[in-house]
């Protein structure tokens, strides 16, 4: 489904991502692991159109569609749906209205009607119940006074409603305790079929205890290192990353 | 978000610029005490009120324009505007009778009569231009004593109370405006709520500037009496429309002993298009007061239109125990210019006022909250509290915000906060994300900004205030 090609990308002139190759197909989940600052959240942030971020080479294509053509918005509506390392609040501006608004425009790009607002309502209990979230932040704003924890159980909470085909989770399980982290990881497996895919950043290898990944892969200085299995993470979570540092100065 | 994605946002257009086709008696250019008799005469008025109005005309002769507003107000020539038009129809009983044109912009204006009339218990008194052209509801209203009218019926119905009343809380020469208001004035509504008396639904009048080079200048009065209360609504707005229109209204409340007056209003006059050409100015004067001991008057308005909006909704707070409120949100866009505010005025003692301000400004619009918080000196036990916020959606706009304050009384407690932000890009891509486009966006994220002000509205304004924010802030952020 996605495919990405020899990607560079740039922040502010900086080159961030230096040549990065990566396939995703569906049903499979993709765990990217590495140290601070390698890249991991460029590669989200580009993904989804993020324009702070400039693609100077390389292809993006997801189901066959050129994705660099496509608007933020429009990568959502084709269902890429990313868990922000970092979710914003937005004052005032209720979950509700807020859900409202972005799952009738999934809709509308998909030609159905609008949902009603009890048909909304009735699909925002079931996602609520699917991933555990409390029914007082669903009637907050978004993320507004939210705890760490809170929203990034907002963010699953919201890839429940949205049923993306790829879910990006950028460093979902950081700040959770163990309950928290638990309930993340179930309501990503519950969402997890034979169709859609995700990618799942992240430091630890704790969240890889829940989320069986098919690959996971290293990311450094901008690239993929590195690619295996899930026992990958096990030996990265013994020895550090230190060896593929020297690894990969050894090969330039 | 770059320049470029947030210039990409569709540029819409104003979108209630049409005029309605309706035969209008226009008296000829130009400020007289002809004309000023003539406008007594075609509205068969008696000489008390023309003696008002020329009272009125005399002192303006001796007044200029002010000028200390953070507004660039370009030259008026107030010898080119005609100061009468009137539909020329008699004025209709029923809605079969209404002008079919008319039935049509109101439908255009999705405020049907009908509809307003079924859905939301709402008594329409529409001003078309100058005169009054229908009131609904009346004949309910009058069997608990509540007079709701035109000020002209007014006038010729109730003189003593409108005697007693006009002119008590805006004088005749209190500035410029007003005091042409006081000459001119055209039509306009009134309201008496008697003692004791909740009005059992929101009163409301719908303005529009309908004729070429017409200045409207309505006059508005609203007294409740002793242990009464009233919420009225009023909205407007206007078909485009390349000369400019002077608007220079008159809003007086008295709120009586225990009662309660709350006054809403959505302001969406033509702002003019893109370059800043054409537009509305929007100079008006509206004051209440808090007469009676423990009476409360509130104060909630959604400015988005007119090419340049000077009004500052005020309060004299001079019964003891009395409140007000004044809740704002304006929003100005490509060259708009908006220096709003309020005054509070405390008088009496334990007199509590509340301020929320919040300043939208987009494109290469001014936007200046201008307010004056005064306790006299035996105003023992003042209490005001005030928050004035800013938020910039470009480089190029600008936000101003002068609060005055000048406090006689030691016990007194005066606070006032203030905030200026520009709107966050990560919030408008968090959005994008998740599917929703820029405009929606910056539409979501304005109207949470200005949510607490926009809850203070009765529920079918509210919704159109929701709208009518996105909607002038289209094709704006950058
Ligand atoms: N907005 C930005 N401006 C400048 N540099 C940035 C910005 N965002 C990220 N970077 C830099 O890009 C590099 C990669 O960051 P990031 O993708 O967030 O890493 P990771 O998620 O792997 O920790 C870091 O050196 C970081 O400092
Ligand atoms: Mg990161």
């Amino acid at each position: 489904m996605l495919e990405i090609k020899n990607l560079h990308a740039n922040i502010n002139g900086k080159e961030i991502l230096k040549g990065l190759d990566l396939v995703v197909r569906p049903g499979e989940i993709h765990a990217i692991m590495g140290p601070n600052g390698a890249g991991k959240s460029t590669l989200a942030s580009v993904l989804t159109g993020n324009q702070a971020f400039e693609v100077t080479h390389g292809d993006i294509t997801f189901y066959g569609k050129n994705l660099l053509e496509l608007s933020p918005e429009d990568r959502s509506r084709e269902g890429i749906f990313l868990s922000f390392q970092y979710p914003v609040e937005i004052p005032g501006v209720s979950m509700v209205n807020f859900l409202r608004a972005a799952l009738n425009e999934h809709r509308k790009y998909k030609n159905l009607e609008p949902l009603s607002a009890t048909d909304f309502l009735r699909v925002m209990r079931e996602k609520k119940t699917l991933v555990e979230m409390d029914n007082k932040l669903a009637n907050r704003a978004v993320n507004e006074g939210f705890s760490g924890g809170e929203k990034k159980r907002n963010e699953i909470f919201q890839m429940a409603m949205l049923e993306p085909r790829l879910a990006i989770l950028d460093e979902t399980d950081s700040g959770l305790d163990i309950d928290a982290l638990r309930i993340v990881a179930n309501g990503v497996n519950k969402l997890k079929s034979p169709d859609n895919a995700s990618i799942v950043i992240t430091h630890y290898q704790r969240l890889l205890d829940y989320i069986i990944p098919d690959f996971v892969h290293v990311l450094y200085d901008g690239r993929i290192v590195k690619s295996g299995g899930k026992e990958l993470a096990l030996e990265l979570e013994e020895r550090g990353y230190d060896w593929i540092k020297k690894e990969v100065e050894e090969t330039v | 978000m770059s320049e470029v994605l947030l210039d990409q946002v569709t540029q819409a257009d104003y979108k209630y610029g049409f005029t309605t086709d309706i035969e209008t008696d226009i008296i000829p250019i130009g400020l007289s005490e002809d004309v000023v008799r003539l406008i007594s005469a075609k509205k068969k008025e008696p000489e008390w009120m023309l003696e008002f109005r020329l009272k009125a005309y005399r002192h303006w002769l001796t007044m200029k324009i002010p000028t200390w507003a953070q507004l660039d107000i370009p030259d008026i020539d107030f010898q080119s505007i005609a100061y009468y038009a009137a539909p020329r129809k008699n004025a209709p009983q029923n809605l079969d009778e209404v002008d079919p044109e008319l039935l049509k912009t109101f439908d255009k204006l999705g405020i049907s009569m009908e509809e307003q009339k079924m859905l939301s218990g709402v008594a329409v008194d529409v001003v078309m231009d100058s005169i009054s052209v229908k009131t609904t509801f009346k004949d309910s209203l009058a069997e608990m004593g509540i007079i709701f009218c035109s000020f002209s019926e007014a006038v010729e119905h109730h003189p003593d109370l409108v005697q007693k009343y006009m002119s008590s809380v805006v004088p005749v020469s209190d500035n410029f405006f007003a005091t042409l208001n006081s000459a001119v004035f055209s039509d306009g509504s009134f309201v008496y709520i008697p003692k004791g008396i909740r009005c059992p639904m929101e009163l409301s009048t719908y303005f529009r500037i309908n004729a070429i080079n017409t200045g409207q200048f309505e006059r508005t009065l609203i007294i409740a009496d002793e242990d009464s209360y009233v919420s009225y609504l009023e909205g407007c707005t206007a078909p485009m429309r390349d000369e400019n229109q002077l608007h220079a209204a008159i809003v007086e409340i008295v709120a009586l002993k225990n009662a309660e007056v709350k006054y809403s209003t959505v302001q969406n006059w033509y702002p003019g298009d893109k370059t800043g050409k054409g537009g509305v100015y929007n100079f008006v004067t509206k004051r209440g007061i808090c007469k009676g001991d423990s009476s409360r008057i509130s104060w909630t308005q959604v400015e988005t239109g007119s090419a340049i909006t000077w009004k500052y909704p005020s309060c004299i707070l001079l019964g003891d125990n009395s409140s007000a409120e004044f809740y704002s949100v304006a929003v100005t866009n490509h060259h708009q210019q908006a220096d709003t505010g309020t005054k509070m005025l405390h008088i009496g003692k334990n007199t509590t006022s509340h301020i929320l301000s919040k300043g939208i400004s987009a494109g290469f619009s001014q936007n200046s909250y201008r307010g004056l918080v005064r306790i006299n000196p035996k105003a023992d036990n003042a209490r005001n509290f005030s928050q004035c916020d800013s938020l910039l959606l470009s480089d190029k706009c600008g936000a101003h915000t002068f609060p005055y304050m000048e406090v006689s009384n030691e016990s007194a407690i005066v606070e006032h906060e203030a905030t200026t932000s520009k709107i966050n890009e990560d919030q408008i891509f968090y959005c994008n994300q998740r599917g929703i486009s820029t405009e929606d966006a910056v539409g979501l994220i304005v109207n949470g900004y200005a949510k607490e002000v926009l809850n203070k509205l009765p529920m079918e304004f509210a919704v159109e205030a929701q709208k009518l924010l996105q909607i002038t802030l289209e094709g704006s952020v950058g």
